[in-house]
């Protein structure tokens, strides 16, 4: 048995480019599509997957991460994927894919033009936990209504004496749109201004966004509370870069610790190119 | 002197029931309408109808806004309609869990508004929402907590502090006192007699209550089957009633 190029049929990839052309064409808004089954668990990349099917060409060179890593079970799986039903070349290296799908994070690598970026979204919503009516919510992005959005950030200073949300951190584009960023750390968010193509795809909640390349996004604050994106005060335990996000690895049951990048791929090359001093 | 809102002939039926019909009144700036009759008898579906939460069949809710001068609500955009509403309109639910989010502090209940209307700075939407619990008698040490750790006359008086918070023009209260006990109701009242005159509030008030329209009002419509059957000064209007059903209301009171 064969599968047609990249598992899904070609009316449905048509319907799903017809959605991404207008989430480019208004930047942050989610357009409903018609999601389909894939032979995948909800929660596990559902709407990526769909996203990167519909962008995929038999010359793409094809890199999937999940929280950064190349080598981890989502990641992998999903790769497999493309390789059996779309036959396309695969990659870890962030410099070579053309299509890259990911899972929370942005690579620390800066993306080009030529690059498309593809984010496995759970809740494309942003407002969803302030208010739950599907239909209010539509209409305050329709009427531009985002006090609410501050409520929950106002909330967080109350509670916490800053800005406490680290992940998912709500962001408005191009002054119009408040969208969720996908739960990537808040220190990716300044990467969202980006030369690359970068898209949205909630499989579950059918709903697909865009970032067109270079569209203004900024990270909602308060004047008194400017956003911060933070990261662990450490240097990367392998490859002692300073710049980039690092996952916090217990390695003992004595509290030993150590403080590693998450995108494996940017790792490994400082550390082949003799970075790591 | 222009009427802050001038309401014309307000329809709204369900089915071949009658919700209102015929309605018409003029409020002007500063004063305050109550709003009396039995269950059913078509208030709330008014007060609803007055506020934009329900779509009226017929009439006309003329608002004397501040930048245009007198505008039909109805012809207005949603968008606009709904920066109104949350402007130079307050609307004071009967129960305060339809006026609060519970899940959210007391303060950032009050600041709400001001974050809708564009506030971006936390420490003075802070102070502000601070200086309106003062205003509504709840202690500033409360002001993280949750409303559902208040009870229901804090929360009345919370619900309050949100809406006056931007300062609006027009309050539309649906029985601002139900289900509190009588002497919270006697505090609420005070408080609310004492911000509407110190505000220069225009409010539309409804309740059964004649009690709070005898302290708060200064005229009364008295509804019947969706009908208006009387108007007038409120002691007049508590004193002297002229149709049947006002006499039957205002001798029905219990007297202790």
């Amino acid at each position: 048995m064969s599968y047609n190029f990249a598992y899904l049929d070609e009316q449905t990839k048509r319907m799903i480019r017809r959605a991404i052309l207008k989430g480019v064409a208004i930047p942050g808004y989610q357009v409903p599509f018609a999601s389909r089954e894939m032979p995948m668990p909800y929660g596990w990349g559902t709407g990526g997957v769909q996203v990167s099917a519909a962008c995929l060409t038999p010359d793409d060179v094809f890199k999937v991460i999940d929280q950064g890593a190349d080598d981890t079970t989502n990641a992998v799986s999903i790769r497999r994927f493309f390789e059996k039903t779309a036959g396309v070349a695969v990659t870890e290296k962030t410099t070579e894919a053309t299509v890259i799908q990911t899972r929370h994070r942005i690579p620390e690598t800066p993306l080009s033009a030529d690059q498309i970026l593809v984010y496995q979204v759970p809740i494309p919503e942003p407002l969803r936990f302030l208010e739950p009516r599907e239909t209010e919510t539509r209409k305050m992005h329709g009427l531009e209504e985002y006090g609410l959005m501050h409520v929950k950030l106002y909330e967080d200073i109350a509670r916490h004496g800053e800005i406490a949300t680290a992940y998912a951190y709500p962001v408005k584009v191009e002054d119009r749109y408040v969208m969720d960023p996908s739960p990537i750390p808040k220190f990716d968010n300044p990467k969202l201004e980006s030369p690359a193509l970068q898209l949205f795809g909630a499989g579950r909640e059918q709903r697909i966004y865009a970032l067109p390349p270079y569209t203004k996004v900024f990270s909602l604050d308060f004047e008194d509370y400017p956003f911060d994106p933070s990261k662990a005060a450490h240097p990367c335990a392998l490859c002692g870069a300073e710049d980039s996000y690092l996952d916090e690895v217990i390695v003992d049951d004595a509290g030993g610790r150590m403080f590693v990048c998450s995108d494996t791929d940017y790792c490994a090359s400082r550390r082949e190119t003799g970075e790591a001093a | 002197m222009t009427p802050l809102l001038q309401v014309r002939n307000i329809e709204k039926r369900y089915g071949v029931r009658i919700g209102c019909a015929d309605v018409s009144f003029d409020l002007y700036p500063g004063e305050v309408l109550g709003i009396v009759g039995e269950s059913g008898s078509g208030k709330s579906t008014l007060l609803n109808c007055l506020a934009g939460h329900l779509s009226p069949d017929r009439g006309e809710v003329i608002f004397d806004t501040r930048v245009d001068g007198p505008r039909d609500v109805r012809q207005m955009p949603e968008a606009e309609r709904r920066l109104l509403s949350r402007t130079d309109w307050a609307f004071v639910h009967q129960n305060p869990r339809d006026g609060l989010r519970m899940r959210v502090s007391a303060g950032g209940n009050v600041g709400e508004r001001l974050m809708a209307v564009g506030a971006r700075h936390y420490g003075d939407i802070r102070q502000t929402a601070g200086d309106w619990l003062t205003k509504v008698e709840i202690d500033t040490a409360r002001m993280d907590d949750r409303p559902s750790a208040f009870s229901g006359g804090m929360q009345q008086r919370l619900q309050i502090a949100r809406n006056l918070v931007t300062g609006p023009r027009l309050i539309f209260m649906d029985e601002p006192t139900g289900g509190l006990d009588v002497s919270v109701q006697a505090r609420l009242l005070d408080l609310l007699r004492g911000l509407v005159r110190r505000m220069g509030l225009s409010a539309i008030i409804v309740t059964h209550d004649l009690a709070v329209v005898r302290l708060l009002a200064d005229r009364l419509m008295v509804m019947k089957s969706g009908h208006v059957v009387e108007t007038g000064l409120t002691d007049q209007v508590l004193d002297d009633p002229q149709h049947a059903y006002t006499q039957l209301l205002v001798s029905s009171v219990l007297q202790v």
